[in-house]
């Protein structure tokens, strides 16, 4: 597990350095180019506001009222014993919908129960190894006017599924 | 489906707190959460420009370019149905590249390019192509190298090492990438095996 480590901790100050050192190789302003890119941040984060709002609000709501801890206590002595803590539950139905969503998801249990817990980091290899399918699907689909997916549906979130069930198994052999 | 379990937590949520008897939970929490949204948000505008900055060195340097490549040989052996030279492939290879390097925002307009052009391709144009299903396939199950929005997520909340979840990130996407490329070349089989006998 130590090469993994050693991949965390190498890959973006690697990144970092070859990606503007390439660039200036080739001839490319890397300040400007550079500059070019980050103003679109702003715009970026605009749009994923009221994604966070519409989620963060009605599950917070849904969080406090006592209703998830109903949910969990329902589905933990099914899921508990495989490892799957429950507050990553509604990742696993929110995720193929919406990636704003489930970034919300993520960002809560992150900062409710800290970046460092196994709840943060699980949420964290959860949401970067599995897509928003639905939305996707939707989108590609509908942008070419395809109506019949045929298969490809199935295909997407039995993948989402494969990579939720994976995340659980590698976070517990690496942080468990 | 999404609209359904908006509403659903909305309602449960609403009714759990009447039911524990102090419904001004649901005010305070809504206040509180729509809060929470926007520091969330903060914490994050600086991290986020800076990916989108040297994502466009990249793009500019033709690294983007380079890396699709490099994935040539597997774009042959997942599409072998599309002609070979036809723009489709370059612009799946372009898209493949994007998600590699979780260029979101860069992804998304060549994976619409390159649905066009498959579209081209296809025979019956309100059906999804078999070569449509693959490349939504390996899409939607996206190998990231860099997530790049969890890592600055996990940093704004103060980790001490906001990184460390790269490894477990590679390992877990690879078994959905494997698991998509396998489960679409069954059903393409099966697909065709019950077509061709009707």
């Amino acid at each position: 597990m130590s090469a993994l480590d050693a991949i965390s901790r190498w890959a973006i100050p690697l990144m970092v350095l070859v990606i503007p050192v390439y660039g200036y190789l080739k001839g490319v302003p890397v300040y400007e180019a550079f500059i070019e890119g980050a103003s679109e941040g702003l715009l970026v984060v605009a749009r994923i506001v009221p994604y966070l709002v519409a989620i963060l609000v009605v599950l917070g709501i849904f969080r406090d009222s006592g209703a998830l801890g109903w949910l969990v206590g329902f589905m933990q002595p099914v899921l508990g014993p495989l490892g799957v803590p429950g507050e990553t539950i509604p990742l696993l139905f929110i995720r193929p919908m919406s990636g704003g969503a489930a970034l919300g998801i993520v960002a809560n249990l992150i900062n409710t129960y800290g970046p460092d817990s196994f709840i943060g980091r699980l949420a964290s290899t959860i949401q970067g190894s599995t897509d928003t399918t639905l939305y996707v699907l939707t989108l590609y689909f509908g942008s070419v006017g395809i109506k019949k997916y045929r298969y490809a549906l199935k295909v997407g979130l039995l993948a989402d599924l494969a990579g939720f069930i994976a995340s659980v198994v590698i976070c517990h052999l690496v942080f468990g | 489906m999404l609209n359904l379990i908006w509403l659903m937590l909305l309602i449960f949520g609403i009714a759990a707190a009447a039911i524990g008897g102090d419904i001004t939970i649901v005010t305070r929490a809504l206040t509180s959460s729509a809060k929470e949204a926007i520091d969330i948000v903060l914490g994050f505008i600086g991290i986020i420009c800076f990916w989108l900055g040297m994502m466009r060195i990249a793009e500019k340097s033709g690294l983007v370019r380079q890396l699709a490549r490099l994935l040539d040989p597997l774009i042959n052996l997942l599409f072998p149905s599309i002609p070979p030279g036809h723009p489709a492939k370059g612009s799946i290879m372009m898209n493949m590249a994007a998600n590699l390097l979780g260029m979101g925002s860069a992804a998304t307009p060549l994976g619409l390019k390159a649905m066009e052009e498959l579209q081209q391709l296809n025979p019956d144009k309100s059906e999804a192509s078999p070569a449509m299903c693959t490349f939504l396939a390996v899409n939607t199950s996206a190998i990231t190298l860099i997530p790049a929005t969890v890592v600055a997520l996990r940093a704004a909340a103060g980790s001490r090492n906001p990184t460390e979840i790269v490894g477990t990130t590679l390992v877990a996407t690879f078994c959905s990438s494997a698991t998509a490329i396998i489960l679409d070349a069954h059903f393409r089989r099966r697909d065709r095996l019950r077509r061709g006998r009707q």
